[in-house]
């Protein structure tokens, strides 16, 4: 007999946790409902505008800059956080070098130095310094256009960074990886890009991705070069049509949309690295999903099992 | 006993001589004037306090310190130099990778690249010197993993594993090269009590293998029944060397006395 069957078991209750969680939601009814309601945001306009092919070419600029400013600085910063760790004290310090000026120029101002490139210098050509060898010779106006002025200065800025990251991600492996790896004769190469990158992407990657979102959204700084990306557009619209706030509400619910997609692609992407830690990987959302939509047919389960 | 790791025993190589070793760290002399001479195939054990310099020294016939006086040869050849007449030319990193192919190294935290699978650990580094085909990698890799009884973990993650399990795949990793020397700086001390056994079991039949072996650890009992040479460091210093029971039996000096004294 069990003595303890007669006992009664009541949960703890918190009154004010229910309390505040219905406030919450009575604010945010409130929110919503002025938000919907109230004429003056002008839904209307804002579908109007919404996939408007002016804004849909904007929203290209801003989604190409995107890109080419993520893999450019992620590329240069790899190599700044290589040259910084690297044992060559003159490597080190240039790379430090770069990341110092870097992060303390505005990004504003690199644009429109690189804007004005053409006032320094009439023509860019490549060769070798302090000799006659030289490829070829370019007016400074035709190559540095607004799209090049603004991919090359987000990546100077964006590269100093990145540096800093990927830096911080090598510093948090365990040195006994480089020493066995060492132990078994691999080489510098292959130690960094099949021992430590791989591990040092699970610091990297938060981070990273904080800086793709800002950058996303930061790109909207090139404003300044007249380049019509997705704010530029915004504003040159709403300046001939004077509909600021539902033209803002497109831009601000665009930028929405790509910060999500970020964060789903970098929800996926730690899931992925996480496989190696994680002592039950549960399957994807979307296999999750699928599975609760479609249960598996228990006889198609069972022949499964028998093929092996 | 599988034939995987039987190759050595017909080449008597993996002779280690150390002449003449030292090495500091700032001020702390880690290695004095240390000579050691090694048989192939011997099994070698290093006994001594902690801070003694048995770890550096092991370290430093991997290249992994590098020495500031004295030499390290490995049949002849020298670690960290190539000899050309009678100068030595100190050889550069692409090279000493190389040289390590001779030498495989178990750590006390098994070091187990934690993002690879088990077979992906093992396979690594012959694919890389190009050593072995991928598929004659997992045939090898297969058969170690049989040595060492975990087949049925090839596609485990490391961290899924028992601090013993991981050190007997660290073993496997290390002999997939079939190295001539193998050196072990105190594997079994970051296992629990209840696990310092199967890796030990593991090691032992590595000693009847021909691969000269070299160990620094804390097990005594361990060190008489598989050494055929006890080393005892204290302070950087070989103070007494001799063979397994002599050393552990009749230690002559007093300082190896009062030490086995306390392990004991």
């Amino acid at each position: 007999m069990n003595p303890h069957q007669h006992l009664h078991v009541v949960p703890a209750r918190y009154p004010a946790r229910t309390l505040g969680a219905v406030v919450a939601l009575f604010i945010l009814a409130g929110v919503v409902q002025s938000v919907a309601f109230n004429p003056r945001w002008e839904w209307g306009v804002f579908a109007r505008w919404f996939f408007d092919p002016v804004i849909l070419h904007g929203l290209g600029q801003t989604l190409l800059l995107t890109l080419l400013g993520t893999v450019f600085s992620l590329l240069l910063g790899g190599l700044l956080a290589l040259a910084r760790l690297s044992s060559s004290w003159l490597l080190s310090s240039l790379a430090w070098g770069y990341i110092w000026l870097f992060r303390s120029l505005p990004l504003i101002v690199v644009l429109i130095i690189l804007y004005n490139f053409s006032y320094l210098y009439d023509t860019l050509s490549i060769g070798v310094p302090f000799t006659t060898l030289s490829w070829g010779h370019f007016q400074t106006i035709n190559v540095l256009g607004q799209f090049p002025a603004a991919v090359i200065g987000l990546t100077l800025v964006q590269a100093a960074y990145s540096a800093e990251i990927i830096r911080g991600g090598f510093l948090g492996v365990d040195h006994g990886q480089v020493e066995a790896a060492s132990a078994l004769g691999l080489s510098a190469t292959r130690r960094t890009f099949r021992i430590i990158l791989p591990q040092a992407l699970r610091a990297i990657i938060p981070t990273a991705f904080n800086e793709i979102i800002s950058l996303a959204k930061g790109t909207a700084m090139v404003y300044v070069l007249a380049m019509p990306e997705l704010f530029y557009t915004i504003q040159m619209i709403y300046n001939r049509n004077q509909e600021v706030i539902p033209l803002l509400m497109v831009g601000a619910a665009w930028y929405l949309i790509i910060t999500t997609v970020l964060s789903l692609i970098q929800h996926s992407v730690e899931r992925w690295l996480a496989r190696s830690v994680s002592r039950e990987p549960q399957p994807s959302r979307w296999r999750q999903w699928r599975s609760r939509v479609t249960p598996l047919n228990p006889v198609e389960e069972i022949s499964h099992v028998r093929s092996h | 006993m599988s034939e995987a790791i039987d190759y050595r025993v017909a080449h008597r190589t993996g002779a280690i001589n150390i002449t003449g070793v030292s090495k500091r760290f700032g001020k702390l002399k880690a290695l004095d004037d240390v000579s050691l001479e090694l048989e192939p195939g011997s099994v070698t054990v290093i006994l001594g306090p902690s801070g003694s310099g048995k770890s550096t020294l092991l370290r430093t016939i991997n290249h992994l310190e590098r020495v500031d006086e004295g030499f390290i040869q490995i049949d002849g050849e020298y670690i960290g130099y190539q000899r050309r007449g009678n100068t030595l030319y100190e050889l550069k990193a692409r090279a000493i990778l190389r040289q390590r192919v001779n030498v495989g190294y178990v750590f006390q935290n098994f070091n187990l690249f934690p993002h690879l699978t088990v077979l992906e650990n093992l396979i690594e580094a012959p694919i890389a010197h190009r050593q072995l085909s991928k598929r004659e990698a997992i045939i090898r890799a297969g058969e170690l993993l049989e040595t060492v009884g975990l087949r049925h973990k090839a596609d485990a993650w490391p961290r899924h594993l028992s601090g013993g399990q991981q050190q007997r795949i660290a073993i496997a990793r290390a002999l997939m090269l079939q190295p001539r020397v193998m050196l072990f700086d105190e594997p079994t001390s970051a296992l629990d009590p209840e696990l310092v056994g199967e890796v030990l079991d593991v090691i032992k039949k590595l000693a009847r293998s021909g691969t000269t072996l070299v160990i620094v650890t804390h097990e005594v009992g361990f060190a008489r029944e598989v050494a055929d040479n006890v080393v005892f460091m204290v302070d950087g210093k070989i103070v007494e060397q001799g063979s397994s029971a002599q050393m552990l039996n009749h230690p002559r000096h007093e300082r190896t006395r009062r030490f086995l004294a306390r392990v004991l």
